[in-house]
């Protein structure tokens, strides 16, 4: 792919755009890895575009971001450490091509020497050609209820004392964007509200807690709700649990939540039920493991293994989901298809709501003016198809049979062009 | 004849060039004269001339005020749209010889506009050689706010085209020295080379641009403070609150349009009739802005059938008389290059 002098004015023409929650025709504007407002250019600078891109009537929307995924393509974030470096760089890549420009490498709930290792080693970056960008490290425990371990392993779980120990066990935090958290452990409400105020966002999750526990973490700073209805008490009409946090009038803000939508961590209905009662909070997570890309057989997360067959991976001797193998773009699409959203809906569970949850909607999962220009070209005749991926304003990923982006110099008239 | 009058109809004050036509024009008039004989009271009450019978005999066939009627506002934005187009396309502009095209904003013109942009993407004509000139501005609202005359050019007109940003003029109102910007806006068309079409519009009061009743006839580009009805009706637009709501404008004088080689006012709505009719069928009256185009070379009204409701049922029927016929001699020849 040819690369753009980074002042060029690039005019992306014949597309439209998911913008202000709803969808436009107009032309898309960028320069400089940002996306530009056209007006004062028009009449502030007086110019007009270096370069125009046919987009053959696209759909453009934000490039998607994933706030929890574990690994993929055999490369597992919370093991082979001496193979880190590169399996967060194949991933990286990887999920490009299902639309992903920027993810939080997840670390599940791991011995101390993990976190320690692993931390300083995976910083942000902005994402490129060599793949999607790095927001920041979720880190899923590993203090959890050890009754909500779900495939994490629960000789690592630890209970909370005191904010020294989890700066002791974690070490640096420089890097870490999220993290999960059981909120009725004791000591948690303490942690979270240090947590916040190190900017660090704080999510329930893998927790037998009840709604009051829920209320407290949220009170106390907790913005989010990892991966609905799994790892949680189940919805009881007298005792909602976390998913009470949904429609809780005792917080103070309200909180996002993610939500696997590949058909088998959540029921279509129990979709539809949040996502119908919440709307603004639903955010698409992957939670995809090793596997991810890979295929049917045997492969681990964590410290556990795991079986694939078809499109469940689960814990080898059980049937406990070992996380998800689905892709985001899938995500988005069994989501419009089971839960009948949108597919502006869709689109901002999977941009616009993660960018809000890591607090960096003001540069990322908007096509709003000022924002980094990491966008997606979609076909949606039929169900949506990633054509291509766009990062800093650079194509990084064509689909086979997709358009090239050919980039078309503007050049003086030729009076014969027109009749 | 027919052919001739085809050649006619195509261009706009076209001159015949050889003395047996002069006789056979003669002639025609002569027959013409008995059958139409409402021409010249018309003509002569409110000097209009008739470009399709090649006018009456005292005027010279350069010197024509027509008036086109169309039946609807959707048929008038087609006609100017090709109009428009036609002009260029003919005066074949290039980097040595633009054209200067005058606008206006405003809800008439907006199908206009529309049409342009549907034609300029169909690869019908290109704006690259051509220069515009904005009518008006408001004071001290900025640039980018959704109800400048910026804003609505932008979202309506120049985003959609090739035009060169440079070569879009619209005054600014937000210019250090109001004073300064207006008389540097008229060193601008002058070094442009005029203007060669003023396409505007026309207000209830009959004013053009904002020379509202009572501006000078030979005024220039100025500030003018709005009068309060322009001031109420404006209200809705920015959300009610009166203090919002500007108070002055900077606009091309009656004087500034008059200048423009040729003029095409769009009056369109039956809340223009009166307008239309104090225009047209009354003397050159300052309290009703636009009449002073009677006085201009060349003009077009292009209106449609409710603009025409307060004009004298005589003057409708001889127009749409005669127009039945030739409307579609110049409509076809106009509609036909375009397919």
């Amino acid at each position: 792919m040819p690369s753009i002098a980074s002042s060029s004015i690039v005019q992306f023409k014949n597309c439209r755009l998911v913008r202000g929650r709803t969808i436009v025709k107009d032309d898309f504007w960028v320069r400089g890895g940002r996306i530009i407002n056209p007006e004062p250019v028009f009449f502030e600078e007086k110019v007009q575009a270096d370069l125009t891109v046919d987009c053959h009537d696209a759909l453009i929307c934000p490039g998607f971001i994933d706030i929890q995924i574990n690994g993929g393509y055999g490369y597992d974030f919370s093991s082979d450490l001496d193979k880190l470096e590169e399996g967060v760089s194949t991933v990286a890549k990887g999920i490009l091509s299902t639309g992903v420009t920027s993810f939080c490498p997840t670390v599940v709930t791991s011995p101390s020497s993990v976190y320690h290792e692993v931390l300083p080693r995976l910083k942000r970056t902005p994402g490129g050609k060599e793949g999607a960008g790095i927001l920041g490290i979720h880190l899923e425990g590993p203090f959890i209820s050890p009754e909500k371990k779900g495939a994490h392993p629960p000789e690592f779980i630890q209970k909370i004392e005191g904010i020294d120990k989890v700066h002791d066990i974690y070490g640096n935090l420089d890097n870490v964007g999220l993290i999960t958290i059981a909120p009725e452990l004791p000591g948690a409400l303490e942690v979270i509200h240090h947590l916040r105020s190190k900017g660090i966002k704080v999510s329930v999750g893998h927790s037998n807690g009840n709604l009051e526990d829920g209320e407290a973490a949220v009170n106390n700073g907790a913005s989010f709700i990892t991966h609905l209805f799994n790892a949680m008490l189940p919805f009881h009409h007298r005792d909602p649990g976390l998913v009470g946090l949904l429609t809780s009038q005792r917080i103070n803000q309200p909180v996002h939540y993610g939500i696997i939508a590949d058909g088998i961590h959540t029921h279509p209905a129990a979709l539809r039920i949040a996502h119908r009662t919440h709307p603004k909070g639903v955010v698409l997570v992957t939670d995809a493991m090793a596997a991810m890309g890979l295929g049917e057989g045997h492969h681990h997360i964590g410290q556990m293994e795991v079986l694939v067959k078809g499109q469940k991976a689960q814990l080898v001797g059980t049937n406990t989901l070992a996380g998800a193998i689905v892709t985001m773009d899938s995500c988005v699409r069994h989501f419009i298809k089971e839960a009948g959203v949108t597919v502006v809906e869709a689109i901002e569970a999977a941009t616009l709501h993660p960018a809000q949850v890591m607090g960096m909607d003001h540069l990322k999962g908007t096509l709003d003016f000022g924002s980094d220009a990491d966008f997606l070209l979609l076909s949606d005749k039929g169900p949506l198809k990633v054509l291509n991926t766009f990062i800093g304003g650079e194509c990084v990923y064509a689909a086979p049979g997709a358009h090239c982006i050919e980039y078309t110099q503007q050049r003086p008239l030729e009076e014969k062009v027109f009749s | 004849m027919k052919s001739r009058m085809n050649k006619e109809m195509g261009e706009v004050g076209g001159s015949y060039r050889s003395y047996g036509l002069r006789v056979s024009r003669a002639l025609l008039l002569l027959l013409l004269s008995v059958s139409c004989w409402p021409v010249y009271a018309v003509a002569a009450a409110s000097s209009l001339c008739i470009s399709t019978c090649g006018g009456c005999p005292c005027k010279s066939d350069k010197f024509k005020m027509r008036l086109v009627i169309l039946e609807d506002s959707e048929r008038v934005a087609e006609w100017a749209a090709r109009y428009i187009i036609k002009r260029i396309n003919d005066f074949s502009p290039g980097p040595n010889k633009f054209f200067v095209l005058g606008l206006p904003t405003g809800g008439t013109p907006l199908g206009t506009y529309r049409k342009l942009v549907q034609y300029h993407k169909a690869g019908k004509i290109s704006f690259k050689y051509v220069k515009t000139f904005n009518m008006d501005e408001y004071v001290g609202i900025p640039r980018d706010h959704d109800q400048s005359y910026h804003s609505f050019m932008w979202e309506n007109f120049f985003k959609h085209i090739d035009i060169d940003p440079a070569n879009a003029h619209v005054l600014d109102g937000n210019a250090p020295n109001l004073e300064t910007e207006c008389q540097q806006y008229e060193e601008k068309i002058k070094e442009a080379g005029g203007i060669e079409l003023f396409m505007g519009g026309i207000g209830p009061d009959g004013h053009i641009a904002f020379n509202e009743p009572g501006s000078s006839l030979v005024s220039r580009t100025r500030v003018k403070t709005l009068n309060q009805e322009t001031i109420t009706a404006n209200a809705r637009f920015f959300g009610n609150d009166m203090s919002k709501v500007p108070k002055q404008a900077l606009t091309v004088g009656v004087g500034t349009v008059m200048d423009a080689r040729e003029v095409m006012v769009l009056v369109t709505g039956s809340h223009k009739a009166y307008a239309l009719h104090m225009a047209i069928e009354e003397g050159v009256n300052h309290m009703w802005t636009v009449s002073a185009f009677q006085q201009h070379p060349r003009t077009i009204m292009l209106c449609d059938e409710d603009a025409t409701l307060e004009l004298k049922v005589k003057t409708v029927k001889y127009f749409k008389d005669l127009w039945t016929v030739h409307r579609k001699m110049i409509d076809d020849h106009m509609m036909e290059s375009f397919s």
